[in-house]
């Protein structure tokens, strides 16, 4: 089991939840996060007083996947997240040790 | 025949009586829609304090201090109201020396239905008295804009307790009150024109605010750390109700619902209008981009400007007024502080301090009886330099100079003892924890709930 962590622009939000919706993906975590990579910040300013603003609001998806389905389930949300701008985000993948559906016990790739 | 002659006579011997009787129907017909609009110019002043300031000042804090800076502007609508009810408008209203009221009026002492025909013929002196109340509780809420987000509970409510009796009642005493030095209607020595507070309560405050900012030093942190705005959609809704609220402020002022009422309705809106457009236009050119906290700023601007001249100006000076209230507001607070580093946290002084004596002078400018034509010694007078008299310019300029000074020396004053007997500054953590936890306990917004 592989656990996919993708950080995207947050109005792509919409098109890679469907895009994992459609290759038959059913669980997911979504979080709103604030972070930055090699993509510059913006200026504000407020009466006149400068703030530069780097972390910049992005979402987070968190999902795990058996090993066979990684390939395609990492194309799909890079396929569908892509807009070739800088601030696009990034996709990390780990090792899963173990998987437990709290309702009924099931374990490893049956519980994700 | 003789049927007719009896009623004849009947209805001649009655007619002084019937006379006496519409007179006396048209008086209560003006007295209740005066009343009306009096009462409600009374409320829309308060909602200017409470929700329109608390929330407009709320939204330009950190979130750890929005209910700490809400708290500011919403305890004087207690604090004040009982000073004022015990002896406050006594001290402002009843007559005294050129400087201060005197004490007829104490506890409210024989203010009732009964109008006072010294400030307002047709409206029960009641409604005068919690009228004028709202003014008294706006002003020293506008000096919260300096000292947020650092100030002691405690010894806030000790300075607002002194500054109100120090600094707002002989300067209120001074323009509106009966024998008052500046009051122009009532045998003031230097007759100054203030429709609705530009002195009394925009350049009292404004002023004081500067003092107490640079008393008080900067918040920690500022200016490197960032110190944006944690709402700027509660600040929106708060400035916009204070432009609605403002109507009350300074139509209102005309103490009657009267076509001078509806002048100064006009001007207010106008002189809003045109001071949004000013800072806007003043700010896209200097940044490159249009905000909404800049609309919002120079639409307080132009409201602040346009208080003192609201019931003495045509609709197009009132524009004008507006306009360069906008300007000049915004290079007060986006450049001159910046220059000078004072944390003026709200910029209360940069708005109200700078936009009230930019208005009060201008009111010397515009200032004209085809707008208010009420008579000085039963003598419709020439009013501004419009009017063919310029040196009410110089009378205004008095008027500033009087509440500027008393400003600095009330509040720098208050300041030493509120230091000596309590201590201004929260702790440095205390700041850094925020007066919403620090000062009250509580939170603005909880995770948690």
């Amino acid at each position: 089991m592989k656990k996919i962590e993708a950080i995207i622009q947050p109005f792509k939000l919409e098109e890679v939840k469907e895009a994992l919706k459609n290759a038959g993906i059913d669980g997911m975590t979504i979080s709103e996060v604030r972070g930055h990579g090699r993509q510059k910040g913006h200026k504000e300013v407020y009466r006149g007083q400068e703030y530069n603003v780097d972390l910049l609001p992005k979402v987070k998806f968190e999902l795990v996947v058996a090993d066979v389905r990684l390939q395609e389930v990492l194309e799909t949300i890079a396929s569908a997240a892509r807009t070739g701008k800088i601030g696009d985000g990034k996709i990390f993948v780990y090792d899963v040790a173990e998987a437990i559906r709290i309702r009924n016990g099931d374990r490893g790739e049956a519980a994700v | 025949m003789q049927i007719q002659y009896a009623m004849l006579l009947q209805a001649a011997t009655d007619l002084p009586a019937r006379i006496s009787a519409v007179e006396a129907a048209a008086k209560s017909a003006q007295s209740a829609g005066d009343n009306a609009w009096m009462l409600v110019s009374a409320a829309l002043v308060l909602m200017m304090t409470g929700p329109g300031l608390a929330l407009f000042y709320g939204g330009l804090v950190r979130r750890k201090n929005v209910l700490g800076t809400m708290m500011h502007s919403f305890i004087m609508m207690a604090l004040i109201t009982l000073i004022w009810a015990l002896f406050g408008y006594s001290l402002v209203f009843s007559e005294g020396n050129p400087f201060i009221g005197g004490l007829k009026f104490l506890f409210l002492n024989g203010v009732g239905k009964e109008p006072n025909a010294d400030y307002a013929g047709t409206i029960p002196q009641l409604t005068f008295m919690v009228y004028q109340l709202m003014f008294a509780v706006i002003t020293p809420a506008l000096i919260s804009g300096a000292f947020a987000e650092r100030i002691k509970f405690s010894a806030m409510m000790l300075f607002t307790t002194l500054w109100i009796c120090v600094v707002y009642f002989p300067m209120a005493h001074m323009v509106w009150g009966k024998g008052g030095l500046l009051n122009a209607y009532s045998g003031g020595s230097i007759p100054t024109f203030d429709f609705a507070g530009g002195t009394v309560v925009h350049i009292t405050s404004g002023v004081s605010a500067l003092v107490f900012a640079l008393y008080l030093g900067k918040r920690s942190g500022y200016p490197s750390e960032p110190m944006k705005p944690h709402s700027m959609v509660l600040s929106v809704v708060g400035a916009c109700l204070l432009w609605v609220g403002w109507f009350g402020f300074n139509a209102g002022s005309a103490l009657a619902a009267s076509g001078l009422a509806t002048s100064a309705f006009v001007a207010t809106h106008f002189a809003a209008a045109a001071a949004a457009l000013g800072w806007l236009i003043a700010e896209w050119m200097h940044n490159g981009k249009p905000s909404m906290l800049g609309g919002i700023s120079g639409a307080v601007a132009g409201l602040v400007a346009i208080t003192p001249a609201s019931g003495f100006v045509t609709p197009m000076p009132a524009l004008l007024i507006g306009l360069l209230a906008g300007l000049f507001c915004f290079w007060m607070v986006a450049m001159v502080k910046q220059k000078f580093g004072y944390d003026d946290s709200l910029d209360a002084f940069g708005v109200h301090g700078a936009g009230g004596t930019l208005g009060a002078l201008l009111t010397g400018v515009f200032a004209t009886s085809v707008v208010n034509d009420t008579a000085i010694n039963g003598k419709v007078i020439a009013l501004g330099a419009v009017d063919g008299n310029p040196a009410q310019i110089g009378n205004q300029a008095i008027g500033v100079a009087v509440a500027a000074g008393l400003a600095i020396v009330g509040t720098f004053l208050i300041l030493k003892i509120c230091d000596a007997v309590i201590g201004l500054r929260v702790t440095p953590e205390d700041e850094r924890t925020g007066l919403d936890i620090s000062q009250h306990g509580e939170e603005g917004y909880s995770l948690e709930a």
